[in-house]
């Protein structure tokens, strides 16, 4: 008997042991998918931040530029850059044919001329002088500088030709490559070239949609959920109600996406391709996040203090607007927060609102045109630039950033803001 | 008031049926309290003396399910009525419950806020007045004067059930409500509270409900016993205590069943 029961307690123990192993080794899976998910992306999106510059000297020819002597500001700015612009670059090669002189122009931005242009511009001295300018590399010799590009294809194979690979070499043996921090990442909109494509104009957008998500959804589901929770009776009407919504919190977002364009685009006429479309589409998505958290945080507030402000004689409202919804708002907030969290990484009904459109501007308002930062990256995948492997990687490492953010904050008000109950 | 000796009533209840849904919990109850008094209901768990306590200041109207039948008047005045105004009624009834339940906000703010909704105060220094007040009678002022703008709910247990009664005392209330006010606090602080009701019958009338019968015979004058939703007997508490009249009564008096 005794033996018996000594087997049966070491059954006991043995069981509670495997099940930890199996609960220790399931965390160190999700673990190890996580890390190996940020290792890639890390590794591959680093490099995004850096960009790759030609010093090339600039010589600011008068009579190339079609300028007079002492020339206004206006002048200046209507001069004809392209032809320094041009000749500096096939002067990196005296002995350069006509094909090989296009292929040196080829191996800095389009955008070089403009580059030439400013430095003019900022020093109007320079006029008749020479001068080192930084240019921005070609998003294929970028991608060479760091590393990224297979340089043993065939040269069929390649985009850049062994002739400009030649004249890279000398230029990074003479130290006149360089890398820096690529400001213009952040600073421009998207482009077609791969080198100068940046997340303005995506950032911004996912600003504005976020913003009028905000302005919609969090209103009507606070009213809503202190609605639900404190003054509607409970019935068969507002059950039903109760679970309607969380059926729309189930809904695939795409069917949202499906209403704003039939709805606001097709019915109401709004502004296709803008934020503020696909801020009221994203809010219809998060409207049942905000109620779900809303009501559960009100309902986190002990019922004694509403029958302590009740039987002060407070109203329902007074006891609501004073005791009630202050209570819950840290949970309620933090709830907004997630839901905002995920309407910012939302993809598919922003597409079909149309801002999935190439838009080479920044957006100043919610109406204007603009993508967004999960849509830039679905475009940018889609491309078939190499330069564009990394401004992928780039780019979801900024919205990671951005939603670990606003994370943060939702978890900040919540152990801040909450209070501890007698 | 006393005239002559006669004691006078102040709370009347007449035939009061009390139901959940289907479930009857009070029947037929009818019962006077007076003025200036401490009357203690008694009687087993869930015989109904707190849903009567409830009544008494419509606190049952937040439970969608009950319904109240029967007539309570109060200074003659049926606050069963559909001309009764619940805000009103609840100003001049205050109530106690079995948890201390202080407003997570200061100690000023929560003795300040029934004067406040109620618009008792015309400036800051009345109402002052009124806070200050209210804590002393409490008797809990000269433990907090210092610390009037901390949360109340950093205070003790027993102490937070006296700002409780503080809060309910600053609308300067004609009835007081008292839910088992001590089943949570330990001997001492019970002491103090059963003090204080001892001190606030001189200007208010309490109704206390009570698990323990020695608080009862202790603190009240007159003693009503519940027992499965009736009230079996009603009386002053020397009486019901040496010589009751029911054999029920007696049986729990004497610890026999509850």
């Amino acid at each position: 008997m005794n033996k018996n029961k000594e087997q049966l307690l070491n059954k006991r123990y043995k069981a509670e042991q495997r099940f930890r192993l199996y609960g220790l080794s399931a965390i160190f899976m999700a673990l190890l998918f996580l890390t190996i998910f940020i290792f890639k992306i890390f590794s591959t999106g680093y490099s995004a931040f850096q960009k790759t510059w030609l010093i090339v000297p600039v010589t600011f020819d008068a009579e190339l530029m079609m300028l007079d002597q002492n020339p206004s500001k206006e002048d200046l700015q209507d001069a004809d850059y392209y032809d320094i612009a041009l000749k500096s670059m096939a002067d990196l090669d005296p002995n350069a044919n006509e094909d090989q002189e296009n292929e040196l122009k080829r191996m800095v931005s389009y955008f070089f001329e403009k580059e030439i242009k400013n430095e003019l511009l900022n020093d109007p001295n320079l006029i008749g002088k020479t001068k080192e300018v930084y240019l921005t590399a070609s998003d294929d010799l970028d991608q060479v500088f760091k590393g990224n590009y297979p340089r043993d294809l065939p040269e069929d194979q390649r985009r850049v030709s062994d002739y400009q690979l030649k004249i890279f070499d000398q230029l990074v043996a003479n130290g006149k490559v360089e890398s820096k921090f690529n400001i213009s990442f952040f600073t421009n909109a998207d482009s077609r070239e791969a080198e100068l494509a940046g997340i303005a104009s995506s950032f911004m957008g996912s600003i504005f949609s976020i913003l009028v998500c905000l302005m919609i959804a969090f209103p009507v589901a606070v009213l809503a959920a202190i609605y639900l929770e404190e003054f509607a009776p409970k019935n068969r009407f507002t059950d039903f109600i109760e679970v309607n919504i969380n059926n729309l919190a189930a809904v695939p977002s795409i069917v949202f996406g499906l209403l704003g364009l039939g709805v606001l685009l097709a019915i109401f006429q709004l502004p296709r391709s803008t934020p503020l479309v696909g801020g009221i589409t994203l809010s219809l998505m998060t409207l049942p996040t905000i109620i779900i958290a809303a009501r559960a945080s009100l309902k986190a507030v002990p019922p004694s203090i509403r029958e302590a402000a009740l039987a002060m004689g407070a109203s329902r409202m007074q006891t609501t607007m004073h005791h009630t919804v202050p209570l819950s708002m840290p949970g309620t907030l933090s709830g907004t927060i997630i839901g905002l969290a995920q309407a910012l990484g939302e993809t598919a009904p922003l597409i079909l609102i149309g801002m999935v459109a190439f838009v080479n501007t920044i957006p100043g308002s919610p109406m204007d045109p603009a993508a967004s930062l999960p849509v830039q990256i679905y475009i940018w995948a889609e491309s078939a630039e190499r330069g564009f492997v990394e401004k992928v990687s780039a780019c979801i490492m900024v919205l990671l950033g951005f939603l670990i953010i606003m994370n943060l904050f939702a978890q900040i008000i919540r152990h801040k803001f909450e209070k501890k109950w007698s | 008031m006393r005239k002559n000796g006669a004691k006078m009533i102040k709370i009347k209840a007449k035939d009061v049926d009390v139901f959940y849904g289907k479930k009857q919990a009070l029947f037929n109850i009818s019962l006077d309290i007076e003025e200036n008094q401490v009357t203690a209901l008694i009687g087993p768990s869930g015989c109904g003396k707190s849903t009567f306590l409830r009544c008494l200041n419509r606190m049952n109207d937040v439970i969608d399910i009950c319904s109240v039948k029967g007539e309570i008047l109060i200074n003659d005045f049926n606050i069963n009525d559909k001309s009764c105004d619940v805000v009103r009624l609840r100003e001049k009834i205050g109530m106690v419950f079995q948890k201390p339940n202080p407003f997570p906000k200061t100690l000023y703010e929560n003795v300040s806020y029934g004067p406040t909704i109620h618009g008792m105060a015309q400036s800051k220094q009345e109402m002052d007045e009124i806070v200050e007040t209210s804590l002393k009678k409490a008797a809990l002022w000269e433990e907090v004067k210092d610390r009037l703008h901390e949360p109340g709910t950093g205070l003790s247990g027993g102490q937070q059930q006296r700002l409780c009664i503080a809060r309910a005392i600053s609308v300067r209330p004609e009835v007081i409500l008292m839910d088992e006010p001590c089943s949570a606090l330990d001997p001492i602080a019970t002491a103090q509270i059963e003090e204080l009701i001892d001190e606030l019958k001189k200007e208010h009338t309490i109704i206390i409900v009570t698990h323990s019968m020695a608080q009862a015979a202790r603190v009240s004058q007159n003693t009503g016993f519940f027992h499965l939703g009736q009230l079996i007997e009603h009386g002053s508490t020397d009486k019901i205590f040496k010589n009751p009249d029911n054999k029920k009564t007696q049986d729990y008096i004497t610890g026999r069943f509850g």
